[in-house]
C-alpha cells in the first residue's frame, strides 16, 4: 500500500501561483509548518524509541548497574552474559523450539485451509462466510479456551504441543483467510477465465494460476500470521505443561517463579520478541498491507 | 495491495453471469477450512452455552442449573464492580489512540524525510510480544528504582506509584495500551486519508484555509469512516485486553484492575468454575457484540467489514 502524501505539496505550487506578493510570507509559514511537523513525529515516535532502547539497555547492563539509582543509561561495559544466562539456566533453548514448532504448524496449517477457503469466498462471494470470520475477531480468547481445555483433557492431549497448535488456529485461520478475501477479489478473472475454457478443472486454475499470482498475498498472510502465533501467550499460559511451554510463557515465569533479576528478565523478553521486531523491520511494507486491509488482528 | 477497508464495501456487486455457474462448486475449497472453523470456533461458542447453564467444576459431577449462573452474576459484587472497570479501562483505551492516531496518520500522510523508518518505529510497540513489553513496563513502573519515576523527579515532578496503587493502576494500564495500540487506529486512518481526493484541498487553500480548518471540515469528515472502524477495532481489543494486565498487575492491587478478562480467567482456571465462567463469557461476549454495534450504528453505510 503505497500512502500518497504528496497532498500539501501540490496546493503550496497553487497558493504562491494565486499570491505571488506573499511568497516570502508563505515560505516563513510554511517553515513553521514544518518544523511543527517534525515536532509532531519526533514526540509520537520517542515513546517507542526511549522503550526498546531501555529494554535493550537492561538487557546489556551487568545487575549492579540495572538496579543503581539514579539509573544507568548507557551500558558500559556492555554485556552479554544475561543473554547468555536466559538460555543456560531456564532452558529457554527447548521453549524457543516449542514455539518455532507451534507458530510454524499453526502458520503452516492455516495456509493449507485458509488459502483455499479465502479463494472459494471470493469466488462465491459469500460475504456471509467473512462475518463468521470476524465474529471470530470478536470474541475473546477465554471463551475458547474454556471448551477446548476440557475437550483436551478428555482426550488426554494436555502435556503435549497438540492442543496448543490445534488452539492457535483460531487465531491464524481467520487471518489467513480474511487477507486472502481481500486478495483474490483484488485479481484478475481472466486469466483463470482462460484457464477455464482451455479445459482446466476448477481446481488446476486455483493451484497452476490464481495462487501464482497471489504469492504476495500469500506472503502477507503467512508473515500476519506468524506473528500473531508467535506473540500469544493466553493460549499457552493455560495450555501448556512443564516441557511445553511457548516462549511468551517461559519469559511470564521467569518473572513469577525466580527472584526477580532485571537483567535477565529483559534478555528473555528480548529474546522472546526480537524475531517479530526483526520481521517488523524487513516487512514493514507486507505488514502494513495486510493490518489494513480490514484491520485483522488476533 | 488495493484492499483497504472502504475497498471492501466497493467490491463488484455482480458477477458476470457465466461465473455463477462455478459458485457452488467453488464451495469446495471452503469445506476443509469450514470444518477447522466449526472444531475450534463454532464448537466452543456452542459448547460455551451449554456450559453456562449447568453447575460445572473440573473434577466433580455436572448438574443442570437453568439460568442460575446468570442469576448468580447480576447479584455478583465482584463481576459488577469488574464490568464497571472494563468500561473505565476501555473508554479511555478506545479516546486516546482514537485521538492520537489521528493526529499521527495526519502526520504520517505528508511526506518528509525517514517517513519510512519513523512509521516502521512507531508500529514496533504493536508487533512486539505483548507480555515482553508488560515485562519491561513493570520494570519500569518500579516505585524507587524505576526509570519512570527516575524521570519524572528529575523534571520536577512528584513520582507517581503507577500500578502500585488503587488510584492509579488503571489510569497506567491505559497508557500502555495507548502505547501499544495507538499504531493500530494510525494505519487505518492513514489508509483513509490517503484514497481521499486532492480537489477539496486545492479548493481549501485557495480560498485561504488554515491547516486547522481543512484538517476540521476536509479531513476528519471525509475519514470518519475509517475512523469509526479503528474505534470499533479499538473497542473490541480494548475490553478484550489481556496479556498487559495480567502480566503486569494480574488484577491487583487486591482487585482494583481486575477486568471482566482477570475475573474470567481466575473463575475459570484459578477456582476451575467452569459453568459459572461460561456463563461469564457469554455475557462478556454480548457487552462487546453491544458496544461495538452501537458504535457501527452510527455509520453504518460505509461499513460491510
Amino acid at each position: 500500500m503505497e500512502v500518497r502524501g504528496e497532498r500539501d505539496t501540490k496546493p503550496a505550487i497553487t497558493r504562491e501561483l494565486a499570491h505571488p506578493v506573499g511568497a516570502h510570507r508563505y515560505r516563513v509559514r510554511r517553515w513553521i509548518n514544518d518544523a511543527g511537523l517534525y515536532a509532531s513525529v519526533l514526540i509520537l515516535v520517542s515513546p517507542s524509541i526511549l522503550f526498546f532502547l531501555w529494554m535493550l539497555s537492561l538487557s546489556l547492563k551487568t545487575e549492579a548497574d540495572n538496579i543503581a539509582y539514579p539509573p544507568v543509561f548507557i551500558p558500559h561495559p556492555p554485556t552479554l552474559a544475561n543473554i547468555i544466562d536466559v538460555f543456560a539456566k531456564n532452558d529457554f533453548l527447548s521453549y524457543t523450539i516449542n514455539s518455532v514448532i507451534v507458530s510454524f504448524s499453526a502458520t503452516g496449517l492455516a495456509l493449507l485451509f485458509g488459502v483455499p477457503a479465502g479463494y472459494g469466498i471470493a469466488k462465491t462471494q459469500a460475504t456471509k462466510a467473512a462475518v463468521l470470520i470476524l465474529v471470530a475477531r470478536v470474541t475473546p480468547g477465554l471463551s475458547y479456551l474454556i471448551p477446548l481445555f476440557l475437550m483436551f483433557q478428555w482426550l488426554g492431549m494436555l502435556g503435549t504441543l497438540g492442543p496448543l497448535i490445534i488452539t492457535h488456529l483460531v487465531i491464524t485461520v481467520p487471518i489467513v483467510v480474511w487477507v486472502m478475501i481481500g486478495y483474490f477479489e483484488g485479481l484478475p478473472v481472466a486469466l483463470e477465465e482462460s484457464a477455464l475454457v482451455d479445459g482446466a478443472t476448477i481446481w488446476q486454475a486455483f493451484r497452476y494460476v490464481a495462487v501464482p499470482l497471489a504469492r504476495p498475498g500469500i506472503m502477507v498472510a503467512t508473515i500476519l500470521s506468524f506473528i500473531f502465533s508467535w506473540n500469544n501467550f493466553i493460549f499457552g499460559v493455560v495450555l501448556a505443561g512443564r516441557t511445553t511451554r511457548t516462549l511468551p510463557v517461559a519469559v511470564y515465569n521467569v518473572l513469577t517463579f525466580e527472584q526477580i533479576s532485571w537483567g535477565p528478565l529483559a534478555a528473555a523478553a528480548l529474546v522472546v520478541t526480537a524475531p517479530v521486531l526483526v520481521l517488523t523491520l524487513f516487512m514493514q511494507k507486507e505488514i502494513v498491507a495486510g493490518l489494513t486491509a480490514g484491520g485483522v488482528k488476533a | 495491495m488495493s484492499t483497504t477497508l472502504s475497498g471492501m464495501a466497493t467490491r463488484p456487486l455482480a458477477a458476470p453471469r457465466r461465473r455463477r455457474n462455478y459458485a457452488r462448486r467453488y464451495w469446495m475449497f471452503a469445506v476443509p477450512a469450514a470444518l477447522v472453523v466449526a472444531a475450534v470456533i463454532i464448537f466452543p461458542w456452542f459448547f460455551t452455552l451449554f456450559m453456562s447453564v449447568h453447575e460445572w467444576k473440573v473434577s466433580g459431577n455436572v448438574y443442570y442449573v437453568g439460568l442460575t449462573n446468570y442469576m448468580h452474576l447480576l447479584r455478583d459484587q465482584r463481576f459488577l464492580w469488574a464490568v464497571a472497570r472494563t468500561l473505565y479501562f476501555t473508554t479511555a483505551s478506545v479516546i486516546l489512540p482514537v485521538v492520537i492516531g489521528i493526529w499521527a496518520a495526519v502526520c504520517f500522510a505528508r511526506k518528509f524525510r525517514l517517513r519510512g523508518a519513523a512509521r516502521t518505529l512507531f508500529i514496533l510497540p504493536m508487533m512486539a510480544t505483548p507480555v515482553a513489553i508488560a515485562l519491561v513496563w513493570t520494570m519500569m513502573f518500579h516505585p524507587q528504582l524505576g526509570v519512570l519515576n527516575y524521570l519524572l523527579t528529575s523534571v520536577g515532578l512528584p513520582p507517581s506509584s503507577w500500578v502500585y496503587s488503587a488510584d492509579t493502576v488503571i489510569p497506567t494500564l491505559v497508557m500502555v495500551e495507548t502505547w501499544q495500540w495507538t499504531p493500530l487506529v494510525m494505519l487505518i486512518v492513514l489508509g483513509g486519508i490517503s484514497s481521499l481526493p486532492i480537489d477539496p484541498y486545492e479548493a481549501a487553500v485557495i480560498d485561504g484555509a488554515t491547516a486547522w480548518q481543512m484538517f476540521r471540515y476536509i479531513t476528519l469528515p471525509l475519514v470518519w469512516p475509517f475512523v469509526v472502524v479503528a474505534g470499533v477495532m479499538r473497542i473490541i481489543d480494548a475490553l478484550k485486553a489481556f496479556d498487559t494486565i495480567f502480566v503486569i498487575t494480574n488484577g491487583g492491587p487486591g482487585t482494583a484492575s481486575e477486568t471482566i478478562n482477570m475475573l474470567l480467567y481466575q473463575t475459570a482456571f484459578g477456582y476451575y468454575d467452569l459453568g459459572y465462567a461460561s456463563a461469564m463469557v457469554v455475557v462478556f461476549f454480548a457487552l462487546i457484540m453491544l458496544l461495538s454495534l452501537i458504535l457501527l450504528r452510527t455509520r453504518q453505510q460505509e461499513l460491510t467489514l
